[in-house]
C-alpha cells in the first residue's frame, strides 16, 4: 500500500501508538495548493482514495484512528508533539473502537405506500374531477415520503439499540442517483466485529419489513464515523 | 474490510467523503480542514459538490 501522490508510507512511532504517514513537497503542502487540490474532484478522488486504502490496510491488522482528509503536519516534531499532546485521547478512543467495525446504513424512498381509499372517480364534473386526482396523487406522494421517513427512523433506532454506537451523516444529495431516489437515511453504526453477521442479519430483516424505503448497506469500513475526540480539532 | 464483503460493488466517492470529511459532502459548502493541527483551511466545497453531481449524472 502507498500513501497520497504514490509516496512510500512512513511509521512514526510514540509511546505505543504508531502514527501512519506519508510525505509530500513542502510546496504541496502549503494553504493555497492544498486548496487547488481540494476544488477539483479528481484530485480529491484521487486522495481520498488513497487515504482510505491505508486506513483500510491498516483496519485489517490492527485497530486506527482514522484522520481527516488531508490533515498535514509541517514537519516530524510537530506530528510527535501532537502525539504527545493527545496521547491519553487516542489510547482511550483506540480501546474503545478495538475488535468494532462500522457499517453503514442508507435508506431511500421507493414511492410504496399502502393503497388509499377507494377512489371515487367519473363525476358529470371533469374539471372537478382532474383536481380531485391531481390532490390523490399529491397526498400519495406526501404520504409515501412520510411512510419512507418513518420506516426508516424505525430502521435507525431499532440498529441504534443492538449496535455498540450510532451516528447520522447527512442525506445525500437526490441528484447523485439515477434513479431520482430520495436519501432518508445516513446512518452508521459501531458493531462488535464478532456480531457483525448477526447485526447484519438484523438490518436485513428491519428492512424487509419496511414499508416505502429500500435500504443499502455499506462496509465494514474502519470505525471512521466514530473517533470524535472531544476538542474541535478533530484528527 | 472492504465493501465487496456486503456490497458487492466499488465504494461510492459520496461514502467515502461522507467519513472522511466527517461534516458531510453534501449541505455544507464550507468545511473547516485542520492542516498541521494547527492552522485551518476554509474551504469552499461548492466546486466540489458540483463535480461530484455532474459526475454522477452521466
Amino acid at each position: 500500500v502507498r500513501g497520497v501522490d504514490d509516496a512510500p508510507i512512513r511509521l512514526r512511532p510514540y509511546g505505543g501508538l504508531v502514527a501512519v504517514t506519508s510525505a509530500m513537497p513542502q510546496e504541496a503542502a502549503e494553504e493555497a495548493a492544498v486548496r487547488a487540490r481540494l476544488e477539483r474532484l479528481e484530485s480529491v478522488e484521487a486522495m481520498a482514495r488513497a487515504h482510505h486504502l491505508v486506513v483500510d490496510a491498516v483496519a485489517r491488522c490492527s485497530v486506527v484512528i482514522p484522520f481527516r482528509l488531508a490533515t498535514i503536519h509541517h514537519d516530524n516534531q510537530r506530528l510527535l508533539d501532537m502525539l504527545r499532546r493527545r496521547h491519553a485521547e487516542f489510547d482511550a478512543t483506540l480501546n474503545r473502537l478495538t475488535g468494532r467495525v462500522e457499517i453503514g446504513v442508507k435508506g431511500y424512498a421507493n414511492g410504496a405506500t399502502a393503497p388509499a381509499e377507494a377512489v371515487d372517480c367519473g363525476t358529470d364534473n371533469p374539471g372537478r374531477d382532474y383536481l380531485r386526482m391531481r390532490r390523490q396523487q399529491r397526498d400519495r406522494r406526501e404520504r409515501a415520503a412520510q411512510d419512507a421517513i418513518d420506516a426508516s427512523e424505525r430502521i435507525d433506532a431499532a440498529l441504534a439499540a443492538v449496535a455498540v454506537d450510532h451516528r447520522r451523516h447527512q442525506p445525500q444529495p437526490v441528484h447523485l442517483r439515477d434513479d431520482d431516489a430520495e436519501n432518508v437515511l445516513n446512518a452508521a453504526y459501531l458493531v462488535e466485529t464478532a456480531g457483525l453477521q448477526d447485526f447484519l442479519a438484523q438490518v436485513r430483516q428491519h428492512s424487509a419489513d419496511a414499508l416505502g424505503v429500500r435500504v443499502e448497506i455499506t462496509g465494514p469500513w474502519a470505525p471512521y464515523s466514530f473517533t470524535d475526540l472531544e476538542s474541535g480539532d478533530r484528527p | 474490510m472492504t465493501i465487496e464483503a456486503v456490497g458487492g460493488r466499488e465504494i461510492a466517492l459520496v461514502d467515502v467523503l461522507d467519513r472522511l470529511l466527517a461534516e458531510g459532502v453534501v449541505l455544507y459548502s464550507e468545511l473547516t480542514l485542520a492542516i498541521a493541527d494547527v492552522d485551518l483551511v476554509h474551504l469552499s466545497l461548492r466546486t466540489l459538490i458540483t463535480s461530484i453531481t455532474g459526475e454522477e449524472q452521466r
